[in-house]
């Protein structure tokens, strides 16, 4: 199972540029997102307005791992914050630890593709939220394509699967985990369908009904791509 | 396997069964790889995904009133709180205000939920472990509840009863006074089920000590609704993150002190007993009012994303929406499941125990893999 | 010649028939007792009232197919299910289902074979049919009927010794191990053994529950755990046979107890004057009664109780139930002494 960039296989030469464009109308060939209007380039991550504070967990993080928080957000009454992968682990060990933080439980741990966005493609987004004292936080990690990032196994059992489905659906692999494979895929599956380049359409019904004929079009679809 | 770390040959007297994904008690299509040592559980690796549909890939490309009946399809036996949970994180993201009314019928409709989804985990808990009238007696309330939300929203499982910023349809007439008859009879027959599990030595015996979890453990691993509850952690979104009309409620939330599987049955038998009391104190305290909310005809939340909860009979359902600003779909659509999140502490806590304590714990954490698979 | 040979003869036929038809009927009559008791119907649609269930479950088993897995040990996957049912039929043989009867003249013993160790009889016979489900579970080739049959092969080895040890104490009441010399020592002494041996009738009972594999102790086919248990693997015909046998063995140890617990044949309250008309209802359909009525208690445990699992089990029978049979062996044994 490597880090798949190819979509599907009877996607003919799957180009690994993030819009691809096969023309080929043959059966096998599968189409982008046809209609879907061009991808933004990231969520807007709106700093908070002047009006409200940032909360007590917020700015002991700041003080207590300077350089750790890239940038602050606020939205809809979530705090996010956002940090480098490098500090991740840190930064969770931090927020789980802490008096004032007690982020104890990894509510949910899952990941975007920006596709449109030119500098790191996905962000992870663990929502972690504090039992004993009823608060809730976000902490994105913004990756690009092929970068891996340490998991956070280590600091919430929790993460296992969730890691694991972030893994199958994004292919995006977590340093240290340890049982990194597919989840909710079949094992030998190709393609990670949670990207935006993902292809949306299948072979269609001709490769269930005759194979044949569905390898004599894909054949003649790769064909007209070589001429 | 063709990614596992190479394995050590398997040892000659350990015996490697495989339980499902067509088995009487996976409750759908779970697969356990179990590695037992005679009868004793070395080792079990859950296998997932056989049902998986793609929901979250399907909802970001369907509109946001479209989503509402996909995710009826995720926990199946509980689809009035999936909804709840998405038109909550929908209103949220866009900022609509939703008519107190609305927040009414959706406490009732998600408490009567919460009965119908224990009534059925009740069941088939007692069922798993060979007392099959149980799960006949559950299911006969179960009808009950069925027959209020067939009245309600003309559908028995699949109910689509919700939409962004308010509800459908007001509450048919005289429906609210079958709600308090139904709570009247659901609470004379809940000790018919005590009387046949809670104090029967048998149940006892295998339910006492089975699957014991720490509070501390439940918490890093993840746990969430009545399984972490019953390890003793107080921990209920109704009442920490307080939804839709909970605010206004007064219930309590019953806690476990051993975490086994006996607890999780006792703190969900007394879950029961404080829906009703929910029921009661929406259905008395309806207000009057419009049902639905200011939402605009084409329903397209500014750029942004946010988590949402709630408390959904198997536990903590969250949604993460992000929204382009662009389009009139989620640009990522994510669930967090309870059932997944629960299922994921199934390998620690079968370790050690007997294969008919598998069946057991299957049961006790109650999942429903339409919701683990999306 | 007619008492030696043809009056046997026709009295195997009549009891196996009879035997088979109550199999039958009792399927029935558990599904519409569980039915009852979980507020449902049962069988409805074949006959009124289902009635007619019975024979259109036994079409299907005979006109399913009848599969033999590819990697089974062939010739004992098709012994195994004939080795349950056999020995369950031919226990039959020594049970007293009547006094002795006159017809034209003829005293016809209301019983197969009056064996002089015929509860010995009765005991090893039974014990036959283990290896059977060890068998059939062995060669299913299968992971889940190989469990249940080592579950089961477990359970009935040691359910047997605390069954045994209450048998005892009948032969020791009764002085002999005829089963007709049982029923006569118990209209002898004016009580049935059942209230003279309270404790021995409830082991029984216990043990009768678990060597029949019915719940609380259907453990080698608990369906939510195991699959199907030892009979996994089978099909049709040869599926039949254990069901037949399993339900064959539930009557043979219902009468077994009412023999030995229950008073047989004779009628109860012979002593009390007003009641007297009681003794002109037949000893046979005495003896009935008192099986349906200890079948009934079969299939109403069923309903009511969860499973036990393995561990439990074992540590019931021989925590609990061994000793207490010893003991009360040991008792009965003093008070028989002293008294």
């Amino acid at each position: 199972m490597a880090d798949e960039q190819t979509p599907q296989p009877p996607a003919p030469a799957a180009p690994g540029a993030p819009t691809p464009a096969p023309k080929a109308a043959a059966p096998g060939a599968a189409k982008p997102e046809a209609k879907a209007p061009p991808a933004p380039p990231g969520p807007p991550d709106q700093a908070p307005p002047a009006g409200v504070p940032a909360p007590a967990f917020v700015t002991a993080l700041q003080a207590g791992l300077p350089g750790a928080v890239e940038q602050v957000s606020f939205w809809v009454g979530d705090w996010t914050v956002i940090v480098p992968g490098a500090r991740l682990l840190e930064v969770s060990g931090f927020l789980r630890d802490t008096p004032g933080c007690l982020f104890t439980y990894l509510s949910d741990l899952t990941a975007v593709d920006w596709l449109a966005r030119e500098t790191k493609r996905f962000d992870i987004v663990l929502c972690l939220y504090s039992i004993p004292l009823r608060q809730r936080v976000r902490v994105k990690v913004r990756v690009a394509e092929g970068e891996a990032v340490p998991s956070v196994t280590g600091v919430w059992p929790a993460a296992n699967w969730l890691e694991r489905e972030v893994f199958d659906m994004f292919g995006i692999r977590f340093t240290g985990h340890p049982d990194l494979r597919r989840i909710l895929m079949p094992d030998d599956w190709q393609g990670h369908p949670q990207r935006k380049d993902y292809p949306l359409e299948g072979p269609g019904e001709l490769l269930m009904e005759s194979p044949q004929d569905w390898l004599k079009a894909r054949q003649a679809a790769v064909d007209a791509d070589v001429k | 396997m063709q990614t596992d770390a190479p394995r050590p040959m398997f040892d000659t007297d350990e015996l490697v069964i495989n339980m499902g994904p067509q088995h009487p008690s996976t409750h759908g299509v779970l697969r356990l790889i179990l590695r037992l040592d005679g009868e004793r559980v070395v080792s079990c690796d859950p296998v997932i995904g056989y049902l998986h549909r793609g929901v979250e890939k399907l909802s970001e490309n369907r509109d946001y009133t479209q989503i509402v009946l996909l995710t009826d399809r995720m926990d199946y036996v509980a689809a009035a709180t999936n909804n709840l949970g998405y038109v909550e994180t929908v209103e949220k993201l866009y900022g609509l205000e939703v008519p107190r009314r609305a927040r009414y019928i959706r406490t009732i409709l998600s408490e009567l939920q919460r009965v119908a989804s224990h009534l059925l985990w009740l069941g088939t808990h007692a069922a798993d472990l060979g007392a099959l009238t149980v799960l006949l007696f559950g299911l006969r309330e179960r009808e009950l509840v069925l027959d209020l939300f067939e009245e309600y929203c003309g559908a028995r499982l699949t109910y689509n009863a919700m939409r962004i910023g308010g509800q459908p349809v007001d509450v048919p007439v005289g429906w609210d006074k079958k709600v308090l008859a139904f709570c009247d009879v659901q609470e004379q027959k809940l000790p018919e089920y005590e009387q046949l599990l809670t104090g029967n030595r048998i149940f006892m015996e295998r339910t006492k000590a089975v699957g014991v979890i720490s509070a501390a453990d439940a918490v890093a691993v993840g746990l969430c609704g009545p399984p972490l509850r019953a390890s003793g952690v107080y921990r209920d979104v109704r009442k920490d993150e307080p939804y839709a009309a909970y605010e206004e409620m007064e219930f309590d939330v019953p806690l476990g002190v051993a975490g086994d599987t006996y607890d999780r049955y006792l703190v969900r038998l007394e879950e029961f007993r404080q829906s009703l009391r929910i029921i009661r104190q929406a259905v008395q305290g309806l207000p009057e009012g419009p049902i639905m909310g200011k939402v605009p005809r084409l329903i397209k939340p500014p750029a942004g994303e946010t988590y949402h909860a709630i408390e959904a009979p198997k536990g903590e359902l969250g949604y993460f929406i992000a929204s382009d600003g662009k389009s009139a779909s989620p640009y990522r659509f994510r669930v967090r499941p309870p059932s997944f999140c629960n299922l994921q502490a199934l390998p620690q806590l079968v370790k050690g125990h007997l294969v008919a304590d598998v069946v057991a714990l299957i049961g006790t954490i109650d999942i429903v893999l339409g919701e683990v698979d999306r | 010649m007619v008492e030696a040979l043809i009056l046997p003869l026709v009295k195997i036929v009549i009891v196996l028939v009879a035997v088979l038809v109550t199999v039958m009927y009792i399927v029935l009559l558990e599904r519409k007792v569980q039915a009852w008791v979980q507020v449902r119907l049962g069988p409805m649609r074949v006959g009124p009232h289902g009635i007619l269930q019975p024979l259109a479950d036994v079409l299907k088993l005979f006109v399913k197919e009848d599969i033999t897995p590819a990697r089974a040990d062939k010739w004992v996957f098709t012994a195994a299910p004939i080795i349950v049912l056999v020995p369950a039929l031919i226990a039959f043989a020594v049970i007293p289902f009547a006094g002795d009867l006159t017809l034209f003249g003829l005293t016809i013993p209301g019983r197969i074979a009056d064996v002089n160790v015929g509860l010995l009889y009765v005991i090893s016979v039974a014990g036959i049919g283990i290896y059977g489900i060890i068998l059939g579970g062995w060669s299913s080739n299968s992971k889940w009927a190989l469990l249940g049959s080592l579950r089961s092969s477990a359970q009935l080895i040691s359910y047997e010794i605390a069954v045994t040890m209450t048998l005892v104490t009948v032969i020791m009441l009764a002085g002999t191990l005829s089963m007709v010399g049982i029923v006569q020592a118990q209209l002898a002494k004016g009580w049935w053994f059942g209230f003279m041996q309270p404790v021995a009738f409830f082991i029984y009972f216990v043990g009768a529950l678990a060597e029949t594999n019915r719940a609380p102790f259907d453990l080698p086919e608990a369906e939510q755990e195991l699959v199907a248990g030892f009979h996994t693997e089978y099909s049709g015909m040869r599926f039949a046979f254990y069901f037949l046998a399993e339900y064959a063995n539930m009557i043979v140890v219902s009468t077994v107890a009412t023999t030995l617990f229950l008073g047989g044949w004779l009628a109860p309250f012979p002593n009390v004057s007003w009641l007297s008309f009681l003794g002109l209802v037949p000893g046979w359909a005495w003896f009935m009664l008192k099986t349906f009525g200890f079948l009934y208690a079969f299939l109403w445990v069923r309903a009511t109780f969860p499973r036990y699992r393995y561990d439990q089990l074992m540590r019931l029978g021989w925590k609990w139930l061994i000793p207490l049979a010893i003991l009360n062996v040991v008792v009965t044994g003093l008070l028989k002494v002293l008294v």
